[in-house]
């Protein structure tokens, strides 16, 4: 096992950094999807399109600062999370709140405004790729290849963000009223936590969370109409693996996922990571349907 | 009854735009119309007739990737075509028609593309339909055009035309394929970087056009293919294939399409750095990118095919200068109105050549209306190919009526001080090869 470890090192140290750097990122984008879930019981299947639209903002911002890279990145860590927070909360009281969060009528409704981000960003924005400078471009010189300095950044960006997010839930009022809204609603709005605000509140916090997550990762890749719909779907693979409304549950799954595509990928095939993950999902669903870390849903 | 038919087809066409007149008739009516009508050609108001029906446009319906994973060429492909449509309108137009683009989005979408040509063909009622680029587009709007025998004229790269597989209807005419640019290329890459090289292609139908002619131009060339290595056309983290390229690979040969492509270069420049094997690319990899984009930088002293070359200065003549004034491209290959946005130069001009190719066919075959397509068709598979000139900016194209391909001349450049630089042009014959396909043979 160790002389396989030796010969293959340079693999194994590539696979572990590239696994490493998905995960994160795919920590953040699901983190949003499952506090949704978790506190509202909402299956938000626009959580991509969130993503997306930041990724699209920080492309203007970008442009907006006259293609100051660093300045750009800046302002749309700013701008991204406060207009697309705006647009979730918005979206909350026009539209969920008004289905009363009826489990189905979300899914329905929310796929609904997925296709009307989308089609607006089609409309506005156009249907062409377009490229995000980064705030620090670098290049790290391994023994063996080189890897993109900004990538690591975002990794530990991410890291940032998520430690931010546990902190929010475990030490501030909104976070005990959140943790309390999804253990019961109801019992919670007896002692006074204003749950319809804290719902929009979630809503808000969840996909200013994608939206970050698409300001972070537009430099890597490039802005576009269709960038949403990959990260859903590794969302909901990580989210249900983990468990859905389980954040523990999110980040393990996210590393699972992200490490396991990272050797995967670098010893057999890409496409082959892929397929294993939504086998494993498959299977979580067959043998444990709560997750690893999911608890029953009352 | 051809002969009666030909004659006829003016005023019917005249017919065909009142309806309610037609069914009046009745089936009946026009044949027995047709038959006398063919005697009054020679008739004074019949040539009236004949000259207010040929005002009528001729209509193209515009088969174009404005939205999916092929966007970026669509937009280039749209601005061609309307550029085309325009040079050729005011040069009188088609057979003394003016043309109408009626242009339609398909989504990259093969599916989508099937409809489209449906469309084009029952609703929009247009002559011909043309522009489709993306292959796996061509394979799935092909067998439509041929059921509802309607000409189709591709400008897509992809060897599904010349391979026999796809119907009469549907013509190549002025970009050339895969495996013959292969062959043409090939040939000078491994005589001038390496015999052992890695190839990277997108995993669907264009892409393994790659894999396997590569392969054949390797067993032609003395090479080895020590690697192939597909990439779905939908990512967008590219690191990690790079692994699967052996260590003493001489040349890694990569072609990339779709929006993830500035991504893949810089991940590749990332990943090598300065201790890169030789690289040769083909230029799809970076249509529509700035070669000057951050993170290019390792891209200097790499090599590429290009098609048609995106820099004025590659191959200067006095019909490229026209045709590139006309589609709004400048100096550097990208957009007179804005420096950012770069064309997909190598594609594009098939368009432009196309539409001239149906002029050509349409002028020569006497072209009138649906009931001449086999004219047109037969006119366009006697043609043998196309000289250089405004007509057809990148170079001379020998073409093959049984198998309905073109082939043309390529360049191969080398990147250097920011600018992509012609360092060899090959010949028609290193692109050509011999080919059973006789689509001649299928009835119309």
């Amino acid at each position: 096992m160790s002389a396989w470890i030796d010969n293959n090192f340079p693999l194994v140290f590539l696979a572990l950094l590239d696994g490493s750097v998905t995960a994160f990122v795919l920590a953040l984008i699901a983190l949003g999807l499952s506090l949704v879930f978790g506190v509202m019981r909402v299956v938000n299947v626009a959580h991509g399109e969130f993503f997306m639209l930041g990724a699209v903002l920080a492309w203007a911002c970008f442009h907006f600062t006259g293609n100051m890279p660093l300045l750009g990145f800046l302002l749309a860590l700013i701008v991204a999370p406060v207009f697309v927070g705006g647009l979730a909360m918005l979206s909350d009281r026009l539209i969920l709140h008004r289905i009363q969060y009826n489990p189905e009528s979300t899914i329905v409704a929310t796929i609904g405004l997925l296709y009307i981000i989308q089609q607006l960003v089609l409309t506005f924005f156009g249907p062409e790729a377009r490229p995000v400078e980064a705030p620090i471009y670098f290049r790290v010189q391994f023994p063996w290849f080189g890897y993109s300095g900004y990538k690591l950044i975002v990794a530990g960006l991410s890291g940032v963000l998520l430690l931010g997010t546990w902190f929010l839930m475990v030490r501030s009022k909104l976070g005990l009223y959140m943790r309390a809204t999804q253990q019961d609603a109801e019992t919670a709005r007896t002692f006074g936590v204003p749950t319809k605000s804290v719902y929009s509140k979630v809503f808000a916090i969840g996909a200013g969370l994608a939206a970050l997550a698409g300001v972070l990762v537009v430099p890597i890749r490039q802005a576009d109409y269709l960038m949403g719909l990959e990260p859903l779907l590794l969302s909901f693979i990580v989210v249900i693996i983990g468990g859905l409304g389980s954040l523990r549950g999110t980040l393990v799954a996210a590393f699972i996922v992200g490490i396991s595509d990272g050797f995967i990928s670098v010893f057999y095939e890409p496409t082959l990571a892929k397929m294993l993950a939504t086998v494993l999902v498959a299977a979580v669903l067959v043998l444990k349907p709560t997750g690893l870390f999911g608890e029953e849903i009352r | 009854m051809t002969e009666n038919e030909k004659k006829a087809t003016p005023v019917q066409e005249e017919q065909k735009t009142e309806l309610s007149r037609r069914s009046l008739f009745g089936a009946t009516a026009a044949v027995a119309g047709a038959g006398v009508l063919a005697s009054q050609l020679t008739d004074p108001i019949a040539r009236t007739a004949y000259a207010a029906g040929s005002d009528a446009p001729i209509r193209i319906g515009f088969q174009v990737h404005r939205t999916g994973i092929g966007a970026t060429y669509g937009k280039w492909y749209e601005r061609t075509t309307n550029a085309a449509a325009k040079y050729i309108n005011d040069l009188g137009g088609m057979g003394g028609r003016p043309v109408e683009i009626v242009a339609e989005d398909d989504g990259t979408d093969p599916k989508r593309g099937a409809d489209v040509v449906e469309k084009f063909a029952t609703q929009h009622k247009v002559d011909f339909v043309y522009g489709t680029l993306f292959s796996h587009v061509v394979m799935g709007s092909s067998p439509r055009a041929g059921e509802l025998k309607i000409p189709y004229f591709v400008v897509s790269e992809g060897h599904h035309v010349a391979s026999g597989k796809l119907n009469r209807y549907v013509f190549q005419p002025c970009i050339t394929e895969v495996p013959s640019q292969i062959y043409a290329v090939s040939k000078w890459m491994f005589s001038n970087l390496g015999k052992k090289v890695a190839v990277i292609y997108p995993d669907y139908a264009f892409g393994y056009d790659h894999r396997d002619y590569s392969m054949e131009a390797a067993k032609k060339n003395g090479g080895t293919i020590a690697a192939q290595i597909p990439i779905p056309p939908t990512e967008t983290s590219f690191t990690r294939y790079f692994t699967k390229i052996p260590r003493d690979t001489d040349v890694i040969y990569h072609v990339m399409v779709g929006p993830g492509v500035l991504t893949f270069v810089r991940e590749m420049g990332e990943h090598f750095g300065s201790r890169r094997p030789e690289i040769f690319g083909f230029i799809d990899s970076l249509e529509g990118v700035d070669i000057n984009s951050p993170g290019l930088d390792f891209l200097d002293g790499t090599y590429f095919w290009e098609a048609m070359p995106r820099y004025a200065d590659g191959y200067p003549t006095a019909a490229e200068k026209v045709y590139r004034d006309a589609v709004g491209v400048n100096a550097s290959g990208a957009s007179k109105s804005d420096s950012k946005d770069v064309s997909t130069y190598s594609h594009m001009f098939g368009c432009w050549e196309t539409m001239f190719a149906i002029r050509e066919a349409v002028e020569q075959s006497g072209y009138r209306n649906k009931r001449d397509y086999p004219a047109l068709i037969e006119t366009m598979e006697g043609f043998t190919g196309f000289n250089e000139g405004i007509a057809h900016p990148q170079g001379p194209k020998v073409f093959n009526g049984k198998n309905h391909q073109c082939y043309g001349n390529q360049f191969i450049s080398k990147v250097a001080g920011g600018k992509l630089n012609v360092v060899h042009r090959t010949s028609i014959e290193d692109g050509m090869y011999d080919s059973d396909v006789d689509y001649t043979k299928m009835s119309l």
